[in-house]
């Protein structure tokens, strides 16, 4: 089979997700990247691998895919037996992992991605003034969504289970922009939120995502 | 072990995708009522099961689990032998299946569950509709049908050409959609349409209306 590619911005949180799951899985890649400034990612060549234009796009040979953590899980699934396991476990470990992958999409991401666009985007690329009243009610929202984290980083060491998974990956991305922002203090406000981010965030595939984006 | 329950009401969209699953699996369940208006989602012993006070809540013996996506897969998995198979192909189908489940999470389900809030739902409550989110969210939802209706000119289903999680998970604000002005938006678009009709016209998903009405 032909090799992989993503298509993206190694800023996109999206495609930082992409990245740090071929970084873990130790696969050979190709990143090419899409001027969303000029709004490649709306045109016809892009939207033949996402028509809802959005990056990442990903192919392996022939295989067209896109929605960022369809593409982890793909990943992690067809190179199993390669770099780090991401996943793993009998029936009941495996559901319990699949219940905190869909507490990062639900109840984490959707107010996470909301404050690093008010906080981290907007001011890096002059995108106009943060609105403080999305930030106070989404901050709050976070909040709450971080006590329940509390509660379930002191039981378990990681998020899914007692090892890293997909669950703690899918976060960085956008836990990286908001430990730059003020939001910062909500996780050092807590020890065991704060002792996963310490984790995670030091794995070295992580710091491959972070230093694609410094070279740009 | 013991038996399934789910914690909910039938008339959430959530607690219908579980039971719908539950219906197509062809497993025996127990619904334990949760009585919102008094909050009982938002105390113990419901928050043991769920800590983040929402419904459905979701046993299987001693195992415990939430989000109505993480259950229905949980379920295909557990019991792929029965019933409905929710799968064609290999790993490569797997994973565009996946792509689409992805995309009734993050592209339809946003713009549909408001859209489900403002017309279906506060009516039922004597709430007003605020107009705006509905403009705002019919042109989200048009947006994201007109990529459901290219696809599935190309693809019986949206993950394959056979009946999987990925349609499933749609039907509960589907369901109420067509029960309001935005029933317009699938009616327009001929192969979405089709789908709609055969997506609703399965036997495991009368089953979960006939709970809403009784």
């Amino acid at each position: 089979m032909a090799g992989i590619k993503v298509h993206g911005s190694p800023f996109s949180t999206a495609a930082a997700r992409v990245l740090a799951t071929l970084y873990e899985k130790e696969v050979e890649f190709e990143f090419v990247p899409v001027d969303m400034r000029a709004g490649e990612h709306k045109k016809e060549a892009f939207l033949s691998i996402n028509p809802f234009g959005q990056v990442p796009g990903f192919e392996h040979g022939d295989l067209k895919l896109f929605e960022s953590r369809a593409i982890t899980k793909y990943v992690a699934n067809e190179y199993a037996g390669k770099g780090t396991d991401l996943v793993f476990g009998d029936s009941k470990k495996k559901a319990i992992i699949g219940v905190w992958m869909e507490v990062e999409a639900h109840q984490f991401d959707p107010v996470a991605s909301k404050l690093v666009w008010e906080l981290a985007a907007k001011p890096a690329y002059g995108m106009g003034d943060t609105d403080k009243a999305v930030v106070e009610e989404n901050e709050a929202k976070l909040v709450k969504v971080l006590d329940v984290y509390e509660s379930r980083l002191a039981e378990s060491k990681y998020l899914g289970c007692e090892s890293f998974t997909l669950v703690d990956l899918h976060h960085l991305p956008c836990i990286n922009y908001l430990m730059g922002t003020e939001i910062k203090k909500l996780f050092d406000s807590r020890p065991h939120v704060s002792a996963w981010i310490a984790d995670i965030t030091s794995r070295p595939a992580w710091s491959k995502v972070v230093a694609m984006q410094k070279r740009q | 072990m013991a038996p399934i329950r789910v914690h909910g009401t039938p008339f959430s969209t959530a607690v219908g995708r579980v039971l719908a699953t539950l219906y197509e699996k062809e497993l025996e369940f127990e619904l334990v009522a949760v009585d919102m208006k008094a909050g009982e989602h938002k105390k113990e012993p419901f928050l043991s099961i769920n800590p983040f006070g929402q419904v459905p809540g979701f046993e299987d013996g001693d195992l415990k689990l939430f989000e109505s996506r993480a259950i229905t897969k949980y379920l295909a998995q557990e019991y792929a032998d029965k019933g409905t198979q929710f799968k064609c192909g290999d790993s490569k189908t797997a994973a565009i299946i996946g792509v689409w489940m992805e995309v009734e999470a993050h592209q339809f389900d946003p713009a549909a569950a408001k859209l489900t809030w403002e017309l279906a739902i506060k009516p039922r409550y004597g709430l007003n509709t605020d107009t705006a989110i509905v403009e705002e969210h019919e042109a989200k939802l048009a947006k994201v049908l007109d990529v459901y209706e290219i696809r599935l000119a190309q693809s019986k289903y949206l993950g394959c050409d056979c009946f999987t999680l990925a349609d499933l998970h749609h039907l509960p604000n589907i369901q109420y959609l067509l029960g309001t002005q935005a029933k317009k938006l699938f009616d327009s678009r001929p192969h979405v349409s089709a789908w709609v009709d055969a997506i609703t016209a399965r036997p495991a998903w009368s089953k979960v209306l006939a709970l809403q009405k009784q």
